[in-house]
């Protein structure tokens, strides 16, 4: 009995440890650039016609979703505003992961994920704090408030602009990918800030709706739409980050193949400057300065 | 679909997401683009990968 326990405790054992192998062989496989341009390549336009689809089903229950009794239409900025404040934080997320891929497990695709993810979280976060800012004036009077949860999304966005910069300051995208790297695992202290500042400190802004202990507090006439647009911005998310990923592979190309160029004209120049000298030694050619 | 007294607010919303998203597909659309073109533009100054295969084959 004991044995056959442990014949199938090995078994289970064995299975698991070639499912991590598996596994390890598919982000192996993803670590060459060329793969990855190939599966990018046949995967895109599905995902893009798929995100299409879920948007356009989202928009049309967010216009059918019926006024909130307090707020009026106003609501209907929740399935704008909703989406791009998770994405804000979920790109940063995605961002961190691959920072630690690129300081710890030096996977080849790691920085270029990083950085082509950050002008797009960028992008969510600005929408997140101007759809923010157009549903708090017509329900708390004012389009801003240096409350806790406000200010922490805009130090947010400030960091997304921070690390573009940085991106474009250093030349060497290695040496760029570490320093980045090492500021966005910084940054991501923000994250827990961000999401509990409604809860640690008294805001103008509500505390979590969707999210909380105790399941979602919003009827379903506003759920369901508010799950299909995030569903919706994040495959917009995913479709737009390996367009951006596969742009990224193909600007180092462009790099290295110019950096190529370069070294093959200096080696060119170099070796015609070479022959120059051999020849004017041997007397076939003649100084040009001076013999006019 | 009567939006009420904050109707403006609401369309600029949804008109500003439709703008953003449409910039970042443009951008990213335009750059693949120009990358591709540079690639293509070194190759036919007979600049190759090490490899022998060609930087725009992605297939």
């Amino acid at each position: 009995m004991l044995i056959a326990c442990r014949t199938g405790y090995h078994y289970k054992a064995h299975d698991h440890y070639q499912g991590a192998m598996k596994l390890i062989d598919t982000l192996t496989d993803l670590a060459n650039p060329s793969r990855f341009l190939a599966l990018t390549t046949r995967v895109l336009p599905w995902l893009a016609a798929l995100t299409a689809v879920v948007l356009a089903i989202g928009l049309y229950q967010s216009a059918l979703a019926p006024d909130d009794y307090q707020q009026g239409a106003t609501v209907k900025i929740m399935f704008i505003h909703v989406p791009n404040a998770w994405l804000s934080m979920f790109v940063w997320g995605v961002m961190s992961i691959a920072s630690l891929g690129t300081l710890v497990w030096r996977h080849p695709l790691a920085d270029v994920a990083a950085k082509s993810a950050a002008p797009i979280g960028a992008a969510f976060t600005f929408l997140a704090l101007v759809t923010g800012s157009l549903w708090g004036r017509p329900m708390w009077g004012t389009y801003w408030e240096w409350d806790a949860r406000l200010t922490s999304v805009l130090i947010l966005f400030l960091m997304y602009l921070g690390l573009i910069a940085l991106w474009r300051a250093v030349e060497d995208p290695s040496r760029a990918a570490r320093a980045a790297a090492v500021l966005t695992l910084v940054g991501a202290l923000n994250l827990p800030i961000i999401k509990f500042s409604v809860d640690w400190w008294n805001t103008l802004h509500q505390p979590a709706s969707v999210m909380r202990m105790g399941g979602p507090a919003l009827d379903r006439a506003f759920l369901i739409p508010l799950l299909v647009m995030a569903i919706g911005f994040s495959l917009l998310f995913v479709t737009l980050h390996l367009a951006a990923m596969r742009n990224e592979i193909l600007r180092r190309r462009v790099r290295s193949l110019q950096m190529m160029q370069a070294s093959q004209t200096s080696e060119a120049s170099q070796a015609g400057a070479v022959a120059n000298d051999s020849m004017r030694d041997q007397g076939a050619l003649k100084p040009t300065i001076g013999t006019a | 679909m009567a939006l009420g007294p904050y109707a403006s607010f609401v369309l600029t919303s949804y008109l500003l997401a439709a703008v953003v998203v449409a910039v970042l597909i443009g951008w990213i659309a335009i750059d693949y683009r120009g990358q591709t073109r540079r690639l293509r533009d070194l190759e036919q100054r007979g600049v190759v990968r090490r490899s022998g295969r060609s930087a725009t084959e992605i297939r």
